[in-house]
């Protein structure tokens, strides 16, 4: 009873803070509203008995993470906001089919049966410890996925730095305009 | 059946053609900020395909990883049509990067690491490998589209495909958790036993996780009504871009779907038969019939890619070996004839026009009629006029369906099919018809260029002539599948 509640507590707050995350006009209370958001769901994990995902999901995510999106804000000097037309002009089509797809995913939960568990059962985990469990899987079965995020990881980094330099011919074009500024994605 | 499978350094033999790719991807961006030579990396990256390509067919087959990663021929044919994709990309991209004044270094390895994601959701025998696969391909893509920074299109076209890419992997996420909570495994041969002995066949949480799973797939082959983004990102991003996303991912995309749907949920064909037809025959509609429309050259090929999605997906529907062979067979042709008419459209594309819009094809034929002859065999191929090899393509898929009796889907293909004649044939009356609104200059050829119409002409040429030993080739890999 008291778990259910305390789930209950969490994923309220988790969608509600989610939702201010994307609302919010500043983007340090954006960040800020993640950052309650993380700390939820680490309760959720701890709810879980997964305490060693509860204890990285704060350090990297809360602790790491956020810090870093903050530094990146600073960086940004975003004085105004930019402002683009919506890509989709007339949005209460898409309202009405979000709201009812909503519907139909809170319906199908009267019929979710838990599947056939495997064999990390919670007991499992706490004999052989959170992190050993976690170690053994991710670098026996799961290695062939551990690597390709690795590659994922080094496509984000490649990818960020070649679409944020600025080129040769971008920065003469920018100093004749006599402002360093962003060239910004509009409507054509 | 968690068996344990330690890391073997035999099991990396199976990986052989992912580890070239990814070798050459590496090395690609250490020789670009070393060696002056542009001209190195296009010609570098081609011969790691090619070489990628060799050991593909030399690689053994099997399970490795534990049931993670599957090479078997049918992997082995949608590596190939990747592959053979990738190839054709970076041969246009030779001059047409310098015209556009793009940075070559990072612009190969990216296109080689999206392959091998690709080639990781091709071969994927775990939904997380699937799904890793996929966003390694679409990260790589993003960052691709969006690579012409002064273009204000590019950063629209890399927004939106970022955006609506996030939200589709949204939805493919949860609907992957809802299924691995049922069933509690993500590994698919599992799966397709777990659905019978769970008796998961008509449990609506079970098919509304298999329904957001087929969602996020149909977004990736931009299937009707999930093809929003495509248009104006095909439009927007680089013309090579443009003709790899068109050929690549979607056959990757199609190579998923194809896996997940016959292997997984073959026993729910039942449930998921009429909705593939449904929205082929809306993808058809939207594709063929907004294509008529355009007035830009690259969009119109955008809506055509969108059509052609919906013939592919004939195949799928069937829902038998007959079909997915057909489909398999199909996105090989139309790699080689969508490849063909963008290598047209970025050859006449210098720094005086785009060669995107439909007016610079005017009077094509009398300034240049070598090129104008062999679009007219690239739209031809396109509509599917038979002797050509996009009629051999649709031939046996309409076949497939028509078996598996969706007659009426049928029906609804061929009528789209007379449709999307005029637009294609549009251009090839401005072509052969009318007069050049203004004294174009001779197009500047160069050999990557050569190279690439050569090989869609002899692509086209072999399947028209030969259209056997592919299908055999497709046929031969879906047994024990």
């Amino acid at each position: 009873m008291l778990s259910k509640f305390i789930f209950l507590y969490c994923a309220l707050v988790i969608v509600i803070t989610g939702i201010l995350a994307v609302r919010f006009r500043n983007p340090v209370h954006s960040v800020l509203a993640v950052l309650v958001l993380f700390f939820h769901m680490a309760g959720l994990y701890l709810l879980l008995n997964a305490e060693f995902l509860a204890a990285i999901q704060i350090i990297v995510y809360a602790g790491a993470i956020l810090v870093l999106y903050l530094f990146v804000l600073f960086l940004v000097n975003i004085r105004q906001e930019i402002k683009t037309e919506r890509f989709v002009a007339n949005h209460n089509i898409s309202k009405f089919i979000s709201f009812l797809v909503f519907l139909i995913l809170i319906a199908v939960t009267q019929s979710f049966r838990l599947g056939t568990p495997g064999k990390w059962t919670t007991d499992a985990i706490r004999q052989a410890t959170h992190t050993k469990a976690l170690g053994i899987e991710i670098f026996t079965s799961y290695i062939l996925p551990f690597e390709i995020i690795a590659l994922i990881l080094l496509v984000a980094v490649v990818g960020g730095i070649l679409l944020a330099k600025q080129d040769k011919q971008e920065v003469v074009m920018a100093q004749k305009e006599g402002s360093g500024s962003l060239t910004r994605g509009g409507k054509k | 059946m968690n068996t344990f499978s330690p890391f073997t350094l035999s099991s990396l033999s199976f990986l052989g053609p992912e580890l070239v790719l990814l070798s050459v991807g590496i090395l690609l961006i250490v020789v670009d900020l070393f060696f002056e030579n542009r001209l190195l990396l296009p010609w570098l990256t081609a011969a790691g395909t090619l070489v990628s390509l060799v050991l593909l067919f030399n690689s053994p087959s099997g399970i490795v990883f534990g049931y993670m990663y599957v090479v078997d021929a049918y992997s082995v044919f949608f590596k190939m049509v990747c592959l053979v994709g990738v190839l054709f990309t970076v041969l246009l991209s030779e001059r047409y990067l310098t015209t556009e004044k793009l940075r070559h270094g990072e612009y190969y390895s990216l296109l080689v690491f999206s392959t091998v994601g690709m080639m990781a959701m091709v071969s994927g025998g775990d939904l997380i490998v699937v799904y890793l696969g996929l966003e390694l391909m679409a990260l790589s893509v993003y960052c691709l589209v969006g690579l012409l920074k002064q273009d204000s299109r590019s950063n629209e076209a890399s927004l939106k495909y970022f955006l609506m890419g996030a939200f589709s992997t949204g939805l493919l996420l949860y609907g992957i958790s809802l299924i691995y909570g049922l069933t509690g495994t993500t590994d698919l041969s599992m799966l397709s036993q777990r659905v019978v002995s769970l008796d998961l066949i008509n449990n609506h949480a079970f098919l509304v996780g298999l329904g957001l799973v087929l969602v996020a797939f149909c977004f990736k082959v931009a299937a009707a009504p999930f093809h929003m983004w495509a248009p104006d990102v095909y439009e927007g991003a680089p013309s090579s871009i443009t003709a790899f996303m068109a050929v690549a991912p979607k056959a990757a995309a199609f190579a998923v779907l194809g896996r997940v749907l016959i292997m997984g949920f073959a026993d729910v064909h039942i449930h998921w038969g009429p909705i593939i037809a449904f929205l082929a025959v809306l993808t058809m509609a939207i594709g063929n019939i907004a294509a008529i429309a355009q007035k830009s050259l690259k969009r119109m090929l955008a809506y055509s890619s969108i059509a052609h999605a919906g013939y592919a997906l004939l195949g799928i529907l069937a829902g038998n070996n007959e079909g997915l062979s057909a489909t398999m067979n199909y996105l090989f042709i139309y790699a080689f004839m969508n490849m063909g008419a963008f290598a047209i459209l970025i050859l006449l594309c210098d720094n005086k026009r785009r060669g995107e819009q439909l007016d610079d094809y005017r009077g094509l034929a009398k300034t240049n009629p070598l090129v104008a002859a062999l679009m007219l065999v690239f739209l031809f191929s396109l509509v599917g006029l038979p002797p050509t090899a996009g009629f051999i393509g649709k031939f046996y898929l309409l076949v497939a369906a028509i078996h598996a009796g969706y007659i009426v889907t049928v029906v609804a293909a061929m009528i789209f099919s007379v449709i999307s004649a005029y637009y294609y044939l549009r251009v090839v009356r401005y072509m052969y018809f009318e007069n050049a609104v203004q004294e174009t200059a001779a197009v500047s050829i160069s050999p990557g260029m050569t190279a690439a119409l050569v090989l869609a002409m002899i692509g086209m040429i072999g399947m028209a002539t030969f259209p056997g030993p592919i299908l055999s080739f497709a046929g031969k890999s879906l047994i024990g599948f």
